[in-house]
């Protein structure tokens, strides 16, 4: 039997991509995820990896960018003002196809706002967050065992795609203690590492780089990226459903929103209400093809963020005036309690004259 | 026949587009030489900046990868540790490397990483048309410096060599100029013995050479040179900063 264990959200992270080969960790602290770094800079050293505190969130992201460019997987991790500094480096990454796992712990803001758990940073994540024609798959995990899982697969889709990876969760998620089983490394099949810059030996000379002068030659690149992008938007999508087979109101909440959902949507049910959920778990890819199909039988559904609403606009493309959305939020760093949204779940029910 | 003169086996087979006059192709030279003379050309990765040399990767024949506008030294900072026995430099002009990567640089430095540095200087952001860098000169008129750069409006050059040459990780920290063949001779044995520390494991090195660029100094090519050794040479001068092999 496979060893179960109580483990916090950044450490198990940190060990999940320990166990994934991850042998280069980057990064520069901030609350709330400074437990990762902590966790890496004993680990590494017991496997033999590099831990480097980098000068800034800067310097740490362009550290990543030489590390995957050796062919080593490599990862940093951050929480949100902290993230908004490596999106130069992100871009490049995305430009250059280097893998790479990005984790943002999001916290309250803009600016340096408040270490609680946020969800503030969705279009940041889903829209590439930094300059250019990119995309970045976004995982959102909802429990510990999760989001051990998710790190040790986002290695692999890093790998697949050859394109960085963001972890997105937030200051809750980081923090809560669930106990684990922690798996060992599935080795799966992985395109070899044919770019990588590892000195020219008894092969030609190569050049990682993302400029590229010529405009056709550039478009070019544009859409084999985007090419690539439509092979993850078939084969990424991931979420969870939960009692949404005779659900006449689908709350949709990802990360730790989803968790108090969840709660809510039980309170919800034994109240006689036949309320559901659907939980994205990838964020990009969007699971569109999912809500579409809840919403050839439910005509009601509620996004629920701890924001002031950012994936809502995803589910609106999603169900494009096929069903009524409403949109609930609670931004700040605040955490509502599952009984105020089984309170909010309640009014939509009434206001909505929904029955059954 | 002997051959007595030939190409570095390091540079591809292509003509540089730098301008005439122009310093970046004798370095691109020295930087090949020293590979080809250290027999190391198959385990080197270089690291071009933005800005004019952003290029390099189409000249010199060896792996390189280019980094992100003053990212240099953490990009090589990061191979260097993901591999260690490889030999890992960058190739950074004045902007690149004294203002918007400064602080990788200074770190980098600081850590001692077993990196060597190419500080190319010109006095001016080149690639963008001319515009005041953080080693523009006192009085001198660039695009955004239009009056001559006025230290009480944009402050004093920045010498971040003898900034480097202050801290505890950098084994070799030198600056030399292009303005005369001796003196480009004399960059090209420091190259080489910054490569050499770091092949032995000493620390951080760091090769500043000053170097003409006659477009945006609207010289010509010869007044360039000369400039390079009656001004450059008074505000950045040449010499060893330090060397951790001499007592």
């Amino acid at each position: 039997m496979e060893n179960k264990v109580l483990m916090k959200g950044t450490d198990a992270l940190a060990e999940a991509a320990i166990q994934a080969g991850c042998r280069c960790y980057f990064g520069y602290p901030i609350t709330p995820q400074n437990e990762l770094p902590e966790y890496m800079a004993r680990r590494m050293a017991e496997v033999g990896g590099v831990f480097l505190q980098g000068e800034s969130e800067i310097a740490s992201i362009n550290m990543v960018l030489g590390a995957a460019a050796s062919g080593v997987r490599a990862m940093t991790s951050s929480s949100s003002p902290g993230i908004s500094l490596k999106q130069e480096g992100i871009s490049f990454l995305a430009a250059m196809e280097l893998p790479a796992l990005i984790v943002n712990i999001m916290r309250g803001g803009p600016g340096l706002g408040n270490i609680a758990p946020n969800q503030g940073d969705y279009y940041q994540a889903t829209r590439g967050g930094g300059h250019g024609d990119y995309r970045t798959p976004v995982f959102a995990p909802a429990s510990i065992q999760e989001l051990y899982d998710i790190t040790m697969y986002a290695f692999d889709v890093a790998d697949i795609y050859r394109t960085p990876v963001m972890i997105l969760g937030d200051g809750m998620m980081g923090q809560i203690v669930e106990p684990t089983i922690c798996r060992k490394r599935q080795k799966i099949d992985l395109p070899p590492k044919d770019y990588i810059l590892d000195g020219a030996k008894g092969r030609p000379s190569r050049i990682i780089r993302s400029l590229i002068l010529d405009t056709f030659e550039m478009e070019e690149h544009n859409w084999k990226l985007k090419r690539k992008y439509d092979l993850m938007r078939g084969k990424l999508p991931q979420h969870e459903e939960f009692m949404v087979a005779d659900a006449k109101l689908v709350i949709v909440a990802y990360g730790t929103a989803a968790r108090i959902a969840k709660g809510a949507v039980k309170r919800a049910r034994k109240e006689g209400l036949s309320v559901g959920l659907l939980r994205p778990i990838t964020l990009w890819p969007f699971p569109t093809q999912a809500i579409q199909d809840i919403a050839k039988k439910v005509k009601h559904f509620l996004v629920f963020e701890m924001s002031t609403g950012q994936m809502v606009d995803d589910v609106l493309l999603a169900l494009g005036g096929k069903a009524d959305c409403e949109f609930y939020g609670r931004p700040g760093g605040v955490v509502p309690t599952p009984m105020e949204i089984t309170r909010i779940i309640g009014r939509y029910w009434v206001q909505k004259e929904i029955s059954g | 026949m002997k051959k007595v003169f030939t190409k570095p086996k390091s540079l591809k087979d292509a003509p540089f587009h730098y301008c005439p006059g122009c310093g970046h192709s004798i370095i691109h030279r020295l930087v090949a030489e020293v590979i080809d003379e250290l027999g190391i050309s198959d385990c080197v990765i270089g690291v071009p900046p933005a800005g004019c040399a952003v290029l390099a990767y189409n000249y010199f024949d060896i792996d390189m990868c280019e980094a992100p506008h003053g990212r240099g030294c953490a990009v090589a900072t990061g191979f260097k540790r993901a591999q260690p026995d490889k030999i890992v430099f960058t190739y950074q002009g004045d902007g690149d490397m004294a203002a918007i990567g400064t602080a990788e640089t200074l770190h980098a430095a600081n850590r001692g990483e077993r990196i060597t540095a190419i500080f190319v200087n010109n006095a001016v952001y080149g690639m963008t048309g001319g515009q005041m860098a953080p080693t523009t000169m006192i009085g001198q008129k660039t695009t955004t410096s239009p009056f001559g750069r006025h230290p009480e409006v944009e402050g004093y050059p920045l010498l971040i060599t003898d900034l480097i040459a202050t801290l505890k990780g950098p084994a070799y920290v030198v600056r030399h100029s292009l303005a005369t063949p001796a003196k480009i001779l004399a960059t090209k044995k420091s190259i080489k013995k910054a490569f050499e520390m770091q092949i032995k494991g000493l620390g951080f090195s760091l090769v500043e050479v000053l170097s003409p660029c006659p477009t945006n100094w609207k010289l010509s090519a010869v007044d360039a040179f000369k400039f390079l050794e009656s001004r450059m040479e008074k505000e950045f001068p040449i010499g060893v900063f330090k060397d951790v092999t001499k007592g």
